[in-house]
């Protein structure tokens, strides 16, 4: 099976190039992680990858478990198993976690054909799984992400990555304003959920996150391209001298 | 906005309405049209005491001399009052019927199709209810339960052949009949509607329920709801309203009055789904609906939840009068507009007592081509000390071809009066349509997820019972469901 495979992918924002020709493997249970430095175009890599009709695919072919990934909408790519943990979560006032994750699995489930999770043994495994996050049963009774702290936000995302249970997670700037006991707290989220699997795809800015989180490929991305791959040492390289190298 | 977006929006404006259809049944109506004769033979179908026939007549000779309001937001063709049915009765009401026994069964089964099972082992547990069939009450449950503890539930008909004292002291008291020419009208021909009254110091320990069904073609209805709340007493109330699907526009012109005596507190709860019209504007209800409460005893309360879904035009404010000192007036609001619907909805509250307090909490959300106008109003009166409002109004606007307004009136007599007011208008946020869809759930799903949200304020005033219920009619209001 091809896991990811993405083939000279062209991409435009309101007629402004941001992907180049871009290329990538990813292989069931690796973790890959890409950096580089602001508009280089990462964070629209993932969002293109989510589906976002923002973007225009120009050209290339993106193919996500032996299916044209670009033929589907933001919600068919989410049931097939692909995840975002957003930047920034987006405040959704009144509406509560619990019927809003409930519907989102059930609609994964029901894609997959299988038995749809009922109330009660849904609220067992919420409730499990955000125990093992830290996250207080009184979290889970406010409104989704309204008025909580970045780093609450993000052990969010955590919780309902590990509710949807995704082979295909995108991270995007997941460190980007959190302090480092948040950080501690998420990545270990992260480290929690990795099986052989379950594939992962870093985006950062920074070395920081991936002290944390110990990926399988670093990449180094700039104008839209990746211009070098290699292992965590080239993560070291960055922090040590920057991106004026690559 | 992308084309997704706006294909879901077409589904959401192309709505169907599920409690269109038509109950074939034989209708007893007189004539159409509207002068004395109308009004005495609604009298005597009846059977009413001269002061009630006497009291129609004066309203309607106060309605002759009246025009139709012309303030509000809304566009309709002049009503022809002489195009009107003013009565219609399943045939074989000339008496109530005992019990459900001699009830035609297709009505039964008409409740039935709307979710109102009559018969009381079906009743939804704790949830009395009295059902309205055109100009008539069907019947009403749980009552001999109600009566033990002196709770009067029954038609207002009713009322008038047993409690003649109460009615004869309280009706048009809060509203008079010479208000406004709806009102008057209201007064004049008036067939049926609820009837509640709770003894001193008694709790009424279920919800209190009322379904209006307009059945027959070319018919108003013109409901009367009487609720009085005695000293100390707690009530909560709720009604709802279906109508057939036609595509001439019918009349719905109701007048409720609730009266809260010292400590004592009424909650009534609306849901409201007459029929809307068909994606082109055709046909559908006038709803012209004047609600008021009057806070009469100090420390008394009085709380309108609405959820308004339906209706071709809405022109509707449940207002308080709040008159006891420390009183309090409450006005929660949903009103959903899609397609060619208009709705100008809001509430009037009156600070005539010392330290009374108001709270509104407006939620307008408007699709397709609809107008959707919060107006309310205000007011301090000179003796109104320390008195305070606060209000909160909120527009949601999905799509680019409806409109949503805004018009709150405020006017202060007492100095020391607080008045706060926060308005908000929003699109429906392509972010928050991002992130739920990327969770797996469709368009559809997400939109009536944040609408939801957006009206979760309002809705958690609900009674229980209803909340799911309401929450389900807001998602029906803008998904593409037929039956």
């Amino acid at each position: 099976m091809i896991f990811l495979n993405i083939n000279n992918l062209n991409v435009s924002i309101e007629g402004k190039k941001i992907l180049n020709d871009f290329n990538i493997t990813i292989n069931e249970g690796e973790v890959h992680a890409i950096m580089g430095p602001n508009g280089c175009g990462k964070s629209t890599l993932a969002n293109v990858l989510a589906g976002n009709e923002d973007y225009e695919v120009n050209s290339g072919k993106v193919i996500f478990k032996d299916e044209n990934l670009l033929d589907l909408n933001i919600e068919e790519r989410a049931q097939k198993g692909l995840f975002l943990a957003f930047q920034y979560p987006v405040e959704i006032p009144g509406v509560n976690i619990t019927p809003f994750l409930q519907a989102s699995i059930n609609s994964k489930l029901k894609n997959h054909q299988k038995p749809e999770l009922d109330n009660l043994s849904f609220a067992k495994l919420l409730r499990k799984n955000a125990e093992e996050l830290g996250i207080s049963s009184d979290m889970l009774k406010r409104s989704i992400n309204t008025g909580f702290s970045g780093g609450e936000k993000k052990r969010y995302e955590i919780l309902q990555m590990s509710i949807l249970n995704p082979e295909l997670s995108i991270f995007d700037e997941t460190d980007s304003g959190l302090d480092v006991d948040a950080l501690r707290i998420v990545t270990e989220g992260i480290n929690k959920f990795k099986d052989p699997k379950k594939s992962f795809l870093i985006i950062t800015h920074y070395q920081k996150l991936l002290d944390y989180i110990h990926p399988d490929y670093v990449h180094v991305m700039r104008d839209g391209q990746i211009v070098k791959s290699g292992d965590i040492s080239l993560a070291t390289e960055i922090e040590a001298s920057g991106y004026k190298n690559f | 906005m992308d084309t997704e977006t706006s294909q879901t929006l077409d589904k959401f404006a192309q709505d169907k309405y599920k409690y269109g259809f038509v109950t074939n049944i034989d209708s007893d109506r007189p004539k159409k049209g509207l002068d004395e004769e109308i009004i005495k033979f609604i009298s005597q179908k009846k059977n009413e005491p001269n002061w009630m026939l006497t009291w129609r007549l004066d309203s309607y000779k106060k309605w002759l001399k009246m025009s139709d309001p012309k303030w509000a937001n809304i566009q309709f063709p002049k009503i022809d009052y002489q195009d009107i049915y003013y009565y219609s009765a399943p045939k074989g009401f000339e008496k109530k019927p005992k019990d459900l026994s001699e009830v035609d069964p297709k009505l039964i089964e008409t409740y039935n199709k709307l979710g109102i099972p009559l018969e009381e082992q079906k009743v939804l547990a704790g949830v009395a209810v009295d059902a309205v069939f055109d100009s008539v009450s069907v019947a009403t449950t749980y009552k001999g339960e109600l009566e033990k503890l002196g709770i009067v539930f029954c038609s207002i008909s009713e009322a008038i052949q047993s409690h003649p004292e109460l009615v004869k002291k309280y009706l048009g008291s809060v509203i008079p009949p010479g208000d406004h020419s709806f009102s008057a009208l209201n007064s004049a021909v008036f067939t049926d509607g609820s009837f509640v009254y709770i003894p001193e110091n008694v709790k009424c320990p279920m919800e209190l329920s009322t379904y209006f069904r307009i059945n027959a073609e070319e018919t108003g209805q013109f409901e009367r709801t009487l609720i009085i709340a005695d000293k100390g007493s707690y009530v909560s109330y709720l009604e709802g309203c279906t109508a057939p699907q036609r595509d001439t526009n019918q009349l719905h012109a109701a007048n409720v009055e609730l009266i809260a005596l010292e400590n004592a507190e009424i909650k009534y709860s609306t849901v409201q789904n007459w029929y809307p019209g068909d994606e082109d504007g055709k046909g559908g209800i006038y709803n012209f609906v004047t609600k008021r409460g009057l806070c009469k005893g100090k420390n008394s309360k009085i709380s309108w939840t609405q959820v308004e879904t339906g209706s071709a035009v809405t022109w509707k404010y449940p207002s308080c009068i709040l008159k006891g000192d420390n009183s309090i007036g409450e006005f929660y609001s949903v009103a959903i507009t899609n397609n060619f619907q208009q709705a100008d909805t809001g509430t009037k509250m009156t600070h005539i007592g010392k330290n009374t307090r108001s709270k509104i909490i407006s939620k307008g959300i408007s699709l397709g081509h609809s107008q959707n106008t919060y107006r309310g109003n205000v007011s301090f009166l000179r003796k109104a000390h320390k008195a305070r409002n606060y209000t909160q109004c909120d527009s949601l606007l999905v799509g680019n071809k409806c409109g949503a307004h805004t018009i709150p009136y405020i006017d202060s007599k007492n100095n020391s009066a607080i008045i706060e007011h926060e308005a908000s208008t929003s699109k429906i946020n392509e972010d928050q349509l991002y992130y739920c869809r990327q969770r797996g759930l469709s368009h559809e799903e997400a939109v009536s997820l944040i609408v939801n949200g957006f009206c979760k304020q309002v809705l958690q005033e609900l009674p229980m019972e209803f909340a799911v219920e309401a929450q389900k009619l807001v998602s029906i209001s803008l998904e593409g469901s037929v039956g």
